[in-house]
């Protein structure tokens, strides 16, 4: 009994030591730069250099307009899905599951092909529409995550019977929408939203072959080109991914609390 | 002409016609309810009303407006369903108060208004509540609160007491037909428990597969029922196979004892016909001194004690005829294999013309 405990901790310890090691490698790395002592500079020379802050500021709000569209997108089709067209939920299901089958490359290719400057919709043609087109990539690569969680938060409320009592009571779609639907699922809307926050944060392919100035290239071009600062990068990167996991975790918990159907 | 008007409805699903040729007519404050057996349409009409379905065929009139061109927010009908379907992300002042932020009141008007009608239902205290932190029969009140706060036209209940325990559902029953009164709203209340629709019922709706077999007061749904169906559905009753003797005097034969029936047979009955009699349990008694100008003689099969009443069943030729009797704590129960009397009035026995 003894025994098989400590049997099965070494079992853990040696597998978290297997994504521990690397990473502890990587901080003490990151913290070298000056020569004999361990210093922050590295820290300090990614976050005073402007690129960084471009770069980050430019995925952060990608990230942001992307959760905003994505969630207008999502949640009322997951709604009206449920409501009106239940019968096509595995088809719906399906289509949302595409973008993990097919690769990012393929897509962005699809994309410059169809929407390039000389094409009927020049999405490319200006910086403003490549970031709009920057912006639907992100969100169908986040799409199988968000409507997986919206429809899942979906199926602990009575869609049908509660759109049924509200617009008995007068309320109008956009009504019930935001003050009936929208609060009930907004679990599954967050903790959908934190992880399309990592996806856009991370994501090299797109916005790389896009030539927009994103987070993921600029991670990869310092990484081509410098020595301490990459490790630095990555340190922030997995705080940031790592934020966005505990808030996850707080989300789902803060749910169970929250009001569910009888 | 009347509040609410169902003329020549008929709903069909695909091929399957759930709603035949339903005509209704309600008084304005009248508590009406539709009763029948699962599946038979009566939740297809409430939707109907509500607009939550629409007719294939026949309209919805309220207060002399064609409702069918209406849509379901349209309407100001105010529904109350199953599964209460209060919103789980609002407090109960605030679902009660959703209809109203709709109807555009000021906050003053709707804070008084919600006070109302959450006094009306006695839960004034809980009004910072969720629904969830509430039990069933709470939430059913809340919602029938939020369903009358914007003063409906029409109530509209689908078996909202299903889903709650037997206590709660007699003495909820009762709130909900003194809210009715007070308020004098015109309400369609749906249920298949025939005891609830008999006890607060202005008039009672039986259904049978989309169809009205009978509308009527409940005093008279139970005691003439219109087709085999609703004496059957509602109430316990005995059906009676017996043979006419004499159409002329009204005298036939139940196994080899023959009765002469206060209802007339009719002329299209002819002797040697077997006609279809229907007896209420509570009408017989084998009780020494019991009245009745009728007696049928017979073998005890059975005897239970229900506590309040006994019910006795009697063998009388092929038929057996059960009959419930109050206790008496001076009077035993019958014996099995007894051999008794059954007296009765004969002007209980109705004759079932389908
Ligand atoms: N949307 C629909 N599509 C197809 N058939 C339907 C639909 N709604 C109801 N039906 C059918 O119509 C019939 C009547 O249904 P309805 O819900 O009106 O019955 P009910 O009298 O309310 O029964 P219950 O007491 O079980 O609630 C049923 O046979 C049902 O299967
Ligand atoms: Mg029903």
């Amino acid at each position: 009994m003894k025994t098989q405990k400590i049997g099965a901790w070494i079992a853990v310890l040696f597998g978290a030591s297997y994504f521990i090691v690397p990473l502890i490698a990587t901080f003490e790395f990151s913290l070298r730069m000056r020569r004999g002592e361990y210093s922050f500079d590295a820290y300090r020379s990614v976050f005073s250099d402007i690129q960084f802050r471009e770069s980050f500021s430019y995925s952060i709000m990608m990230a942001i307009l992307t959760i905003i569209f994505g969630v207008l997108l999502v949640v009322p089709t997951a709604y009206w899905v449920r409501l009106r067209l239940p019968q096509m939920r595995p088809v719906v299901e399906f289509i949302t599951l595409m973008p993990l089958v097919i690769p990012a490359i393929v897509i962005v290719f699809g994309y410059l092909r169809l929407y390039n400057s000389s094409s009927y919709i020049p999405f490319t043609g200006s910086a403003r529409g490549t970031d709009m087109l920057l912006m639907f990539s992100f969100m169908t690569l986040s799409l199988p995550y968000m409507y997986r969680s919206v429809d899942t938060a979906m199926r602990t409320i009575d869609v049908g019977t509660l759109t049924e009592a509200a617009q008995s009571l007068g309320a109008s779609w956009p009504t019930i929408m935001f003050k009936c639907i929208f609060p009930n699922v907004m679990s599954g809307v967050l903790s959908g939203a934190f992880i399309t926050f990592a996806i856009v944060i991370g994501e090299f392919t797109m916005p790389s072959l896009l030539n927009r100035p994103a987070f993921g290239p600029y991670l990869q071009l310092i990484g081509a080109n410098r020595a301490y600062e990459p490790p630095a990068l990555a340190i922030i990167a997995f705080a940031i991914t790592w934020g966005c996991m505990a808030l996850l975790q707080l989300v789902s918990r803060f749910s169970k609390s929250a009001p569910s159907k009888p | 002409m009347s509040f609410l008007e169902l003329s020549g409805i008929q709903k069909s699903f695909g091929p399957v016609q759930v709603v035949k040729d339903f005509d209704m007519t309600i008084e304005k404050g009248e508590f009406v309810s539709f009763l029948g057996p699962s599946g038979c349409g009566k939740t297809t009409i409430l939707r109907m009303v509500a607009g939550f379905e629409t007719p294939s065929a026949g309209t919805v009139v309220i207060n002399g407006r064609n409702q069918n061109e209406l849509k379901p927010n349209q309407r100001n009908i105010g529904m109350v369903f199953q599964a209460y379907a209060l919103f789980p992300n609002m407090t109960v002042h605030d679902n009660v108060a959703f209809g109203l932020k709709i109807a555009g009141m000021e906050k003053s008007a709707i804070d008084a208004r919600v006070k109302e009608m959450l006094g009306l239902i006695h839960l004034g205290h809980l009004a910072d509540r969720f629904p969830y932190q509430m039990s069933g029969g709470q939430q059913q009140r809340v919602a029938l609160a939020r369903a009358l706060a914007p003063k409906p036209q029409v109530l509209l209940l689908d078996e909202p007491l299903s889903a709650l325990d037997a206590k709660i559902r007699v003495s909820l029953r009762e709130e909900i037909r003194m809210i009715q009164q007070q308020l004098g709203i015109t309400t369609v209340f749906v249920t298949h428990d025939q005891e609830e629709a008999l006890s607060i019922s202005d008039r009672i709706v039986v259904m049978n597969s989309g169809r009205a077999d009978q509308i009527g007061t409940p005093f008279d749904i139970y005691n003439k029922p219109a087709t085999r169906f609703v004496a059957s559905f509602v109430g316990t009753l005995n059906l009676i196979e017996a043979k006419v003797v004499d159409p002329a005097t009204n005298r036939i034969v139940i196994g080899d004892q023959g009765i002469t029936l206060r209802e007339p047979l009719g002329s299209t009955v002819k002797a040697g016909d077997t006609v279809s009699l229907a007896l209420r349990p509570e009408a017989g008694s084998i009780a020494e001194g019991a009245k009745g100008d009728t007696a049928l003689t017979g073998e005890v099969v059975s005897s239970n004690f229900l506590g309040s009443v006994i019910r006795t069943r009697m063998k009388v030729g092929d038929a057996v005829i059960s009959f419930d009797m109050f206790n008496a704590p001076g009077r035993s129960p019958p014996a099995v294999g007894e051999v008794s009397t059954l007296r009765f009035t004969a002007s209980d026995l109705l004759i079932i013309r389908e």
